[in-house]
């Protein structure tokens, strides 16, 4: 059975358009919920809400900095929950974090409190195939779409089952290496997107040091859609609220769909 | 065939229900490609006697047992130390360190990376790294290169890069975080060589075997000496590594085997199970999940977790992980300095420290105790000076 985050970068993909993944810290400000909206509409197809964690080993300086805030403001999986708790913002929300939060409350139970919030899916870049098949199956059963990735130093037989196992859509890492901002599209990631998409039929969203809405075309180029979070974060950080990030989610949406 | 308690794992890593492989996809081709290089190596006769040849003429193995008979007057119990403090570079971290550089040259890498708390590991590393002809990069907490300048100095001369890290708590889960995020980038040309028996698959199995032969000496030599094994085995455990050698080499005897832990990282006992570094173990977090800074006067073992093994021999009841406090470690320092003559490491002193305190109590009177002094005081000797003229 599809979902709905799936079902939705599914539906957006067949009306033509290369798909947009904005993501922000939850509880990074007091407004987090109005910047989650703005970007919405702002043309996002669904948005990835990080769950801050002590020890982010996948990201970046920028991403560690809007964690630790987000941390430093009391920050916890159930606040950011409560939060959430009657927002609507009209797109699909994805949960991004470690495995400890998601082992700390349990695998069933933090899937509930995953779908009572009105999140959809989860990206748990810290839980590979190997030792990811409770989480699919405890998401599974919550109606929770688990987002599973691929790098570039993937295998071939192996992209093909993470691809066979991955739910909502097909996370492509573009590089290797940890998230913040690039000044160009690694040439890996291309080759990551076409050899993904090359083995599935799910959305294959490209992910991973792209910053400007030049570097989201090219990235795009190959694939479905991008990720967009670290750039989007600076400008978060440094002080912006809603109306910026709207304009910078509307620079890229205007940018693809060109 | 019996299982040992401390046997081999699975293709799943685990030791009972801890351990794991909880690595981004990026770094899983590497695990894999570890495990297969281990795997084989350990098993070539070859590889074999080329580790066993450094260890003996570069590392100055085997390390001496001794009766330490003005600390065991002093204690009422007998106490035999094991020297490891005596190997090149001054502590067991060598013995890891060693495997793990052939392993890299094995493997075709020329890049070798550490993280390091105390600094004895990231010195180790830059040995290693000197000796093999290998770029080094040692990643280590600022809180703990000005808590340990003369180690950060020893890696530069030694030809390492030191980078300071200043992410988090700026101690050793830090380095490893910064070590970690390192290896994602650089995994195809880059060997993460971990100083403990931690992090993901085969990680914990190849760092307790690369230090087995601590406790496979030390099982030979008490033999020799006492005509059988000791009462109880003694070691210190931040990540455990250390502990897990000395303890792999009774691990089938009737010897107690104790690892002591500092009051403020006693992931054993005070932690929960989590996921961090790579791994499924006790942990010190909160109701949340997020990780807590642990407290220790030792940078060595100044860290929230500990290795999955000693999380499931504490689970099947065949080692105990109690834990001492910065004071006692002080006067533990102090002790074997004075009654034998040697100084230890803050982290070794920890082992000592729980003997101290428990002999004629938990340790009956006239038991023998093994306890494995795994480093030397050299580099503790600035930040005690400090800590006693307050």
């Amino acid at each position: 059975m599809t979902g709905y985050l799936e079902s939705t970068l599914r539906k957006n993909r067949e009306g033509g358009r290369k798909l947009l993944v904005p993501y922000i810290t939850g509880g990074l400000s007091a407004d987090w919920c109005e910047v989650l909206r703005a970007m919405a509409d702002a043309g996002a197809d669904a948005i990835e809400v990080g769950i801050p964690f002590s020890d982010p080993v996948m990201d970046g300086p920028t991403i560690q900095a809007a964690s630790a805030r987000a941390l430093a403001r009391g920050t916890t999986p159930v606040s950011l929950f409560e939060d959430l708790t009657g927002i609507d913002a009209g797109v699909p929300l994805v949960a991004m974090t470690y495995d400890n939060i998601v082992h700390k409350a349990g695998d069933a139970r933090f899937a509930g409190e995953l779908a009572a919030a009105g999140i959809c899916g989860a990206i748990i870049p810290d839980l590979p195939l190997e030792e990811s098949a409770s989480w699919e199956a405890a998401s599974a059963a919550a109606g929770v779409e688990a987002v599973l990735l691929v790098a570039p130093v993937t295998p071939d037989e192996r992209l093909a089952r993470i691809c066979e196992r991955s739910r909502g859509f097909v996370y492509a890492v573009s590089r290797m290496g940890i998230t913040g901002e690039r000044v160009d599209v690694a040439a890996s990631a291309g080759v990551i997107a076409k050899r993904t998409k090359a083995v599935t039929d799910k959305p294959v969203l490209v992910g991973f040091g792209i910053s400007t809405p030049e570097q989201a075309v090219e990235a795009a180029a190959d694939a479905d859609g991008v990720v967009v979070a670290s750039a989007l974060m600076r400008i978060l950080l440094d002080g912006g609220g809603p109306e910026e990030a709207a304009a910078f989610v509307s620079s890229f949406r205007s940018a693809l769909d060109a | 065939m019996t299982t040992r308690p401390m046997a081999t794992p699975g293709a799943d890593g685990r030791f009972g229900e801890f351990g794991g492989r909880f690595v981004p996809e990026a770094l899983m081709p590497a695990c894999l490609e570890l495990e297969a290089a281990f795997t084989a190596a350990w098993a070539d006769p070859g590889f074999r006697s080329e580790y066993e040849g450094l260890l003996r003429t570069y590392a100055n193995r085997p390390s001496p047992l001794m009766e330490a008979k003005n600390l065991s007057e002093r204690l009422g119990v007998r106490v035999l130390l094991k020297r490891e403090e005596m190997n090149h570079t001054g502590s067991h971290k060598i013995n890891n360190v060693l495997g793990q550089a052939l392993l890299t040259r094995h493997m075709g890498k020329k890049r070798f990376i550490a993280e390091t708390g105390a600094g004895q590991h990231g010195v180790a590393s830059a040995t290693a790294a000197a000796f093999f002809g290998l770029d080094c990069v040692v990643f280590m907490g600022e809180v703990d290169t000005k808590r340990q300048e003369l180690n950060v100095f020893r890696m530069e001369l030694l030809g390492a890069e030191v980078i300071p890290v200043t992410s988090g708590s700026r101690t050793l889960k830090d380095a490893v975080n910064e070590a970690l995020r390192d290896w994602v980038a650089t995994v195809e040309t880059t060997h993460y060589c971990i100083g403990s028996v931690m992090g993901p698959h085969p990680y914990p199995w190849m760092v307790r075997e690369f230090q087995r032969v601590i406790g496979d000496e030390a099982r030979a030599q008490c033999q020799e000496l006492i005509g059988g094994v000791p009462d109880y085995v003694v070691a210190c455990v931040g990540g455990g590594s250390n502990a897990a050698g000395i303890f792999a080499g009774f691990d089938d005897t009737d010897a107690k085997l104790v690892g002591v832990q500092p009051e403020g990282g006693a992931a054993i006992g005070r932690g929960t199970p989590g996921v961090v570094h790579g791994h499924r173990s006790m942990l010190l977090q909160d109701e949340h999940g997020q990780v807590l800074e642990a407290e220790s006067i030792s940078a060595g073992l100044d860290y929230p977790g500990v290795g999955p093994e000693h999380s499931h021999l504490h689970a099947i009841g065949r080692a105990t992980y109690p834990w001492v406090n910065d004071a006692e470690v002080l006067e533990a320092f102090k002790l074997l300095s004075r009654t034998e003559g040697i100084i230890p490491a803050l982290e070794s002193a920890h082992a000592i420290a729980w003997v101290a305190k428990e002999a004629g109590r938990e340790i009956p009177e006239g038991s023998t105790v093994l306890l494995n002094l795994s480093g030397r005081g050299d580099k503790d000797v600035a930040q005690v000076r400090e800590i006693l003229a307050r």
